[in-house]
């Protein structure tokens, strides 16, 4: 593969990160290991001992656990949608932060559904998903759904892979002889040629197009296994929407944090440049104002109509008492927060953006838990329980040690990963020479 | 439609089900007995004389049987089924009840359920600030269109011909999807390993009876349909002091709370009965007679309560909440 001036550059910049796995990186890799064993210890207490170690009980059944499910598949957005839609409309700017975007698709849609097989009481069991399954059952939805959804995303990130595995393979690099194997394996067989290429931009190009239905149906899905119950502050008809606007609002929040941090890690400032996270907060401004519109409307009719049941759910979450405090931040740090940080001048920068995304994602995190628990603590008739833990859910030690170890897996398999691939595609810059690419000289052609 | 649908098919399900039955019983040759693994007993119990299914007499050592309160154990197919031609109903009269949990604790002998799982529970029931309050005993509903079947992944929970939902807890999962689907929190879970007797811990597990519980799975309310082959009354009806249930067959028309057999169509007639949250559109199998006329002051049932179960209703009766 021969590569131009601009793609050398680009490389040598990332080449020690391929490289090496400095003293660092060891650290970080530890530290994560380190939540991973204590996540491992807390789910063999939840073998061994039954779901008794957890918070959840009879009323409310699902907990953290749930949670974790939709934000980790929310994240995964990030590369289904945003990526996708970039591909589709061919936006130049994209290249320098797909990686970012698909890799986070990856490796979320692979921590997603861990949890819920966290709630699953007998995991030994998992198979008669397969050999009983009922299709009527939004749960099999989900299954379906998500694995293919998992399967799109990895191919759509392996399609703009090839072409930089054969780069890797071609250069001569300074790496153990396995990782030069893989290489070579995973390229199969990439020579540039224009059949080859033609291939791969058909294959990437009707990828682009069917992930974002995919990802679209996904959160669509899981929404319904909440929209479908009978239960007060699930089953709404704007549930769907709803949760797969929330999702890519989210996944663009976690994109802007992890080019903030590559930014600095590599120091990668004229890749990831101050455009790009104008741009993507103007697409996290409209987002949020949109998932915004769709929060008023949906607590807005709950309230206003004010039936019985549903009101028991408004009033945990108007009242500071209960759940008030924690709804305000998510309307506060998850709506207000982000529009006019991207909306204000003064703010529109990369650092304040990203300390906005911070927020906005943390908050959506707590919105998720806001869904699930108040409606589950609101049941039909009176609980008349004095068992507390019954009443009220307050999370374990075993749900927060293996919500952190999911996170660290998160960052483990990103550090991983980013050992392995360069962060900014290589491939993508073939056109580009000295700074100036094919589409760009065609455009000035136009204007002459 | 449905109901055409459901017509056309009966005299088949009929056929269909005798012929799993008879299956069943040749091929488990159970009579009414699961039979243990013989190398784990000392064959020194004495004789008995059993009927095979080719009709012949046969004597075995009766080591070898499971001497169980639980009889009627069927097929699971047989379990999922049904029986033919019922249609099982509860009618539940409010006006009778005084909280005396009798039905609560049959019911757990029964099951060999926990004091603290309540299959069956009393709850003290306020509809407004300005009304009375009621005692309000709440089984399953085994409702027709029942939202807990709808969600569950593989069919561990399923609704049967006579009526009844009913789990398989060795096919069930453990996701707990059919307890967030339930309007009603019927629905417990086994959170941790659940105490088995050693009497009932070799039982043949059937989808009917519920025995022996299990781990990481879902139970919950059967109407006891064991007892009902064998043509007696779930032992909550039986329990009850005041005959508040009355359970029976809706096809037969009557329903007997021990005491008195009447009319099902005529007594919810009479009695204005009606069905919890109607609007929910599940269409439950358990009616209530409103409590007018009661025969009891609610207090009742309130005054000798031991401290621990007065703590729940504390709230109500005080007024203070709701």
């Amino acid at each position: 593969m021969e590569l131009n001036q601009y793609q050398k550059e680009l490389f040598e910049k990332q080449r020690p990160v391929i490289e090496v796995y400095g003293k660092k990186t060891w650290g970080w890799t530890l530290f994560f290991l380190l939540w991973i064993i204590a996540g491992g210890y807390a789910l063999y207490l939840q073998v061994a001992d039954g779901h008794i170690v957890t918070g959840m009980r009879d009323n409310v059944v699902w907990g953290l656990y749930i949670a974790n499910f939709i934000f980790f598949i929310g994240v995964s957005y990030a590369g289904a949608v945003i990526s996708g839609l970039l591909h589709i409309l061919n936006v130049e700017w994209r290249k320098p932060i797909i990686r970012i975007a698909e890799m986070i698709t990856v490796i979320a849609t692979m921590i997603g559904p861990i949890y819920i097989l966290l709630c699953v009481g007998r995991l030994d069991r998992l198979h008669h998903l397969f050999i009983y399954p009922r299709l009527q059952s939004p749960i099999t939805w989900d299954v379906l759904a998500i694995s293919t959804y998992f399967t799109g995303s990895v191919i759509f990130l392996y399609l703009a892979l090839i072409k930089d595995f054969a780069i890797y393979r071609d250069l001569k690099l300074n790496i153990p002889k396995w990782k030069h194997n893989l290489y070579r394996i995973l390229a199969i067989g990439y020579r540039g040629t224009p059949s080859q290429k033609r291939h791969i931009k058909i294959s990437t190009d009707l990828m682009a197009i069917m992930i974002i239905p995919l990802a679209i149906i996904v959160h669509s899905v899981l929404s319904w296994i909440f929209g479908m119950t009978l239960r007060p502050g699930w089953h709404s008809s704007i549930f769907g929407p709803y949760f797969v606007l929330a999702a890519i609002y989210s996944g663009t929040g976690v994109l802007i944090m992890a080019m903030w941090v590559y930014r600095k890690m590599y120091k990668l400032d004229s890749l990831l440049t101050d455009k790009h996270f104008v741009y993507l907060g103007y697409i996290m401004m409209v987002l949020g104002a949109a998932y915004g519109y769709f929060t008023f409307s949906e607590y807005l009719t709950a309230w206003f109509g004010s039936a019985k049941w549903d009101n028991e759910v408004i009033e945990k979450l108007f009242t500071l008492k209960y759940y008030g405090g924690w709804f305000l931040f998510t309307n506060v740090a998850g709506i207000i927060l982000p529009v006019l940080t991207v909306a204000i001048p003064f703010t529109r920068k990369p650092n304040f953006i990203a300390f906005a995304s911070l927020f906005m994602v943390l908050a959506l995190w707590v919105k998720r838990y806001l869904i699930i628990v108040p409606t589950l603590e609101s049941t039909l008739l009176p609980m008349q329980d004095t068992r507390a833990e019954y009443v009220k859910y307050s999370a374990t030690w075993v749900e927060w040690a293996l919500t952190f170890a999911g996170i660290a897996t998160f960052f483990l398999l990103f550090t991983l990963l980013s050992k392995f691939i360069t962060i900014i595609p290589i491939s993508e810059f073939s056109n580009k020479e000295n700074g100036l690419d094919q589409q760009d000289t065609e455009k000035v052609k136009d204007t002459d | 439609m449905k109901e055409e649908v459901t017509n056309d098919n009966s005299r088949r399900d009929f056929l269909k089900t005798a012929a799993i039955a008879g299956i069943a019983t040749a091929t488990c040759g159970s009579l009414a007995c699961g039979c243990s693994s013989p190398k784990s007993v000392e064959p020194n119990l004495g004789k008995v004389k059993l009927l095979s299914p080719d009709g012949e007499i046969v004597e075995i050592d009766s080591a070898y049987l499971n001497h169980q309160e639980h009889m009627a154990i069927v097929s699971k197919l047989e379990a999922r089924e049904g029986m033919a031609g019922k249609k099982f109903v509860m009618v539940v009269d409010l006006s009778r009840c005084k909280n005396a949990r009798k039905c609560v604790t049959a019911c757990q002998k029964w099951h060999y359920r926990p004091e603290e799982t309540e299959w069956l529970t009393v709850k003290l029931m306020k509809d407004s600030d300005k009304s009375a309050p009621y005692w309000f005993p709440k089984q399953c509903f085994h409702c027709d269109n029942p939202p807990c079947v709808k969600v569950c992944p593989v069919d561990a929970t399923f609704k049967r011909q006579d009526g009844l939902v009913l789990i398989d807890n060795e096919r069930c999962i453990g996701c707990k999807f059919c307890m967030a689907a339930c309007p009603y929190s019927t629905r417990v879970f086994n959170w941790a390993e659940p105490e088995v007797i050693p009497a009932i811990a070799n039982l043949q597990y059937s989808p009917e009876t519920g025995i022996p519980a299990k781990i990481g799975t879902v139970e919950k309310c059967d109407f006891c349909p064991d007892r009902s082959r064998e043509g007696l009354l779930p032992p909550c009806v039986e329990a009850c002091p005041n005959g508040v249930f009355y359970f029976g067959d809706e096809n037969e028309d009557t329903v007997s709370n021990g005491d008195e057999t009447v009319s099902f169509s005529q007594l919810i007639k009479d009695r204005a009965a009606y069905r919890f949250q109607e609007e929910l559109g599940t269409k439950p199998r358990v009616y209530y007679l409103p409590p007018k006329d009661r025969q009891f002051p609610v207090e009742r049932g309130y005054e000798n309560l031991p401290d621990k179960l007065k703590e729940r209703f504390k709230d109500v009766m005080e007024g203070t909440s709701e």
